[in-house]
């Protein structure tokens, strides 16, 4: 499984980021070779409009199975987000990235 | 820390007025953040000093550079926004058209078009009366709020907010619900909305509130003036019962509230009475939603 | 005649004030009522409530804007239209061309500047306009589509209907988006004379002042309308007589005014001051050039 979570930090420890399309960065965890990567998304804060989007297509990327984030995501990222297949699972805008893999683990989210 | 957005959708039914009430009811503890750029009037009750201020920039703008101009007239050809009229000889981009979209930048031979970053206004940190901190900006003439500025108004205040160990954000929310009003709701603990119980605001609050439900943000409703139609305002409790919204307070039409506008101060300021200890109580059962 | 209603922030009572204004002309000669807040049009809501317009739609339409639609057999991938894009509302998945409408300006450089012709332009529905009309008066209005961020072109398509059904002479009333953005510039810039709306209260002073500031930056003809008169304070008035403002009408703070607009009903058949105050705005608007009005 690779999932994908949007952080303000680029470790286990950094809280997460609530938003999507403007998330700070993406923390990507393979789990299968358990290696953490992260991407920088501050770029998104020079964006007018269309934040949303644009973000989705850098995930697409990543090819992600899971995204964790906080709020969900608006109506055009869901589109992309849809079409990417990735399941999106919510609420965990208030922890750090490692609470929220184990609140994942454990079928809390 | 936690972040509490107030929204109405439509105006003029007092959020503002509420907002200033709960920022000086959190006093210290509440950093404020002003994202109603459109009509940025908190800062009338707050008493900001205006200490730093950075200028903001959103979008782009096209610029001939006159010089390298060959005055083939392509641009002007293939600008759907008539933004490149000839002026005295020369094409000049008119900046109330322009769209910003570059596509006459992207067909210039001479690379004569430069894409500027549009200033449309200046973001502000302030100390307020509370012995707290507000962020707010102001806009240009004809300049659009945009998501990026109520962003970087929310960012700024939540960056101070941890910096300086604040428990919360207050934000005063765009109307509408476009782009805007979605970056002010991105990464909410906790959503206000102040609604009026006027045909015209119960429809409002319907759309707006449409997009709170997608999100999945936690939502309260104060109905303002809420004596002003008994009727409305019985399908709104219904409407809030229905969709699981936590009904916070019913306020009453009450002139006390321009009043302390007109004294510069918030309500609960103003006033000690009736008005004021509703008010109070709303505060303290969103903290309790909060949690 | 096109007179366009205005505030500096929202629920001043512009609306009230446009569709007073326009069902007390009606009764005396044609007058046409349009509301240009595209996002939340709601003068119908007073228009139908008080039974006044029983009659059936003249037109409904759909409006349109020009967006491009992907072809995928004409695709070749190689991003130029994503790149070409400045507000993200072309974007590339893999082997996927997504179009967001409701981003697209309508620039067409991703259309044309596609190698193969896989980005045609094709109009989309962006929002609705509705003409009706009952005795002397015509409303027209036109409503955007949820989700839809621009305003200007429905604003302008709107335009374009009024000056294509009505002659020069008809009294025109715009009900105008607040706020000082592009969508009012779009709405007030055709305009013979702006009525700016507010109240005599800080934040109605100080919303008004960069209404004024707009109003004076597009070289207009305005005057300002006080509503809610005697809340708050003298501000607004000596404001308006130092800047040399006319100030057209001061409609009493009353509360069954609030309580008629809550219902969704007209003001003056109910409350006699409101008509005298129309009949002031009234006789300044006839002592303009081209004044029209009977």
């Amino acid at each position: 499984m690779r999932i994908v979570f949007t952080t303000k930090g680029t470790s286990w420890e950094s809280a997460m980021d609530p938003r999507f399309g403007r998330t700070e960065y993406f923390l990507i965890y393979d789990e299968g070779k358990d290696k953490l990567l992260h991407y920088d998304n501050r770029d998104s804060a020079n964006d007018a409009h269309g934040a949303g989007p644009k973000t989705a297509q850098k995930l697409f990327e990543f090819s992600p199975d899971i995204l964790i984030t906080g709020n969900g995501p608006g109506g055009n990222a869901t589109t992309v987000l849809e079409k990417t297949g990735v399941i999106i699972l919510v609420g965990a805008g208030d922890m750090t990235a490692k609470e929220a893999y184990n609140a994942y683990k454990n079928g809390e989210l | 820390m936690k972040e509490i957005v107030v929204i109405s959708g439509k105006g003029g039914t007092g959020k503002t007025s509420i907002t200033a009430s709960f920022a000086v009811l959190g006093g210290k503890n509440v950093i404020v953040a002003d994202c109603d750029v459109d009509a940025a009037d908190m800062h009338l009750l707050l008493e900001p000093d205006f200490q730093d201020s950075e200028d903001f920039y959103s979008g782009e703008l096209a610029y001939i550079k006159q010089g390298q101009c060959v005055k083939c007239g392509k641009c002007a050809d293939v600008c759907r926004f008539d933004a490149i009229p000839i002026i005295n000889n020369q094409y000049i981009v008119d900046p109330l058209s322009c769209e910003g979209c570059g596509y006459c930048a992207r067909v210039c031979p001479t690379d004569a078009i430069i894409n500027k970053d549009l200033n449309v206004g200046k973001w502000y940190i302030s100390n307020i009366k509370t012995g707290s901190i507000m962020v707010h900006a102001r806009l240009g003439i004809g300049a659009d709020n945009s998501g990026k500025l109520v962003a970087k108004v929310k960012s700024e205040a939540k960056d101070i907010a941890e910096d300086e160990f604040k428990d919360y954000v207050i934000v005063d929310g765009s109307p509408g619900v476009g782009c805007p009003v979605v970056s002010s709701l991105s990464g909410a603990s906790f959503v206000v909305l102040v609604t009026e119980p006027s045909v015209s605001g119960l429809h409002d609050l319907k759309r707006v509130y449409e997009l709170v439900h997608k999100f999945n943000i936690k939502a309260g409703c104060i109905i303002n003036k809420a004596d002003i139609n008994p009727e409305v305002c019985k399908n709104i409790e219904g409407f809030l019962q229905k969709e699981n919204i936590v009904h916070i307070a019913n306020l009453p039409y009450d002139e006390d509230f321009t009043k302390a506008m007109t004294n510069g101060q918030t309500i609960v300021e103003y006033s000690n009475g009736h008005l004021k200890e509703l008010i109070a109580k709303s505060w303290k059962k969103i903290l309790e939603n909060v949690k | 005649m096109k007179i366009a209603i205005a505030s500096g922030k929202g629920g001043t009572g512009k609306t009230t004030l446009s569709t007073n204004l326009a069902s007390y002309l009606a009764e005396k000669q044609d007058v046409v009522l349009i509301d240009l807040d595209v996002e939340e049009p709601n003068s119908g809501l007073f228009i139908h409530n008080d039974g006044v317009v029983q009659s059936h739609p003249v037109t409904i339409e759909d409006k349109f804007k020009m967006v491009p639609e992907w072809i995928e057999d004409k695709c070749t991938f190689c991003g130029i239209c994503q790149k070409v894009c400045n507000f993200h509302a072309v974007i590339q998945l893999g082997k996927m061309i997504m179009v967001f409408p409701e981003l697209c300006h309508g620039c067409y450089a991703c259309s044309e500047l596609c190698p193969t012709d896989a980005l045609p332009m094709i109009p989309k529905k962006m929002g609705e306009l509705k003409h009706i009309k009952t005795g002397q008066l015509n409303f027209v209005e036109s409503r955007l589509l949820i989700g839809e961020e621009q305003a200007v072109p429905l604003i302008s398509q709107t335009h374009k209907y009024i000056d294509e059904h009505f002659d020069a002479e008809t009294i025109k009333i715009f009900d105008s988006p607040p706020g000082t953005s592009c969508p009012v510039i779009e709405a007030t810039k055709d305009a013979d004379f702006v009525i700016l709306i507010t109240e005599p209260t800080p934040f109605g002073f100080h919303d008004l002042k960069l209404a004024v500031e707009t109003m004076k930056e597009l070289k207009k003809k305005f005057g300002v309308v006080v509503n809610r008169y005697g809340i708050g304070n003298d501000d607004v008035v000596d404001y308006c007589e130092k800047e040399n403002v006319p100030l057209l009408a001061k409609v009493p703070n009353d509360r069954r005014i609030t309580e008629l607009y809550s219902k969704g009903k007209l003001v003056y058949k109910e409350v006699p001051e409101m008509g005298k105050e129309l009949d002031k705005i009234i006789a300044y608007l006839s002592t303009l050039k081209d004044g029209g009005l009977a």
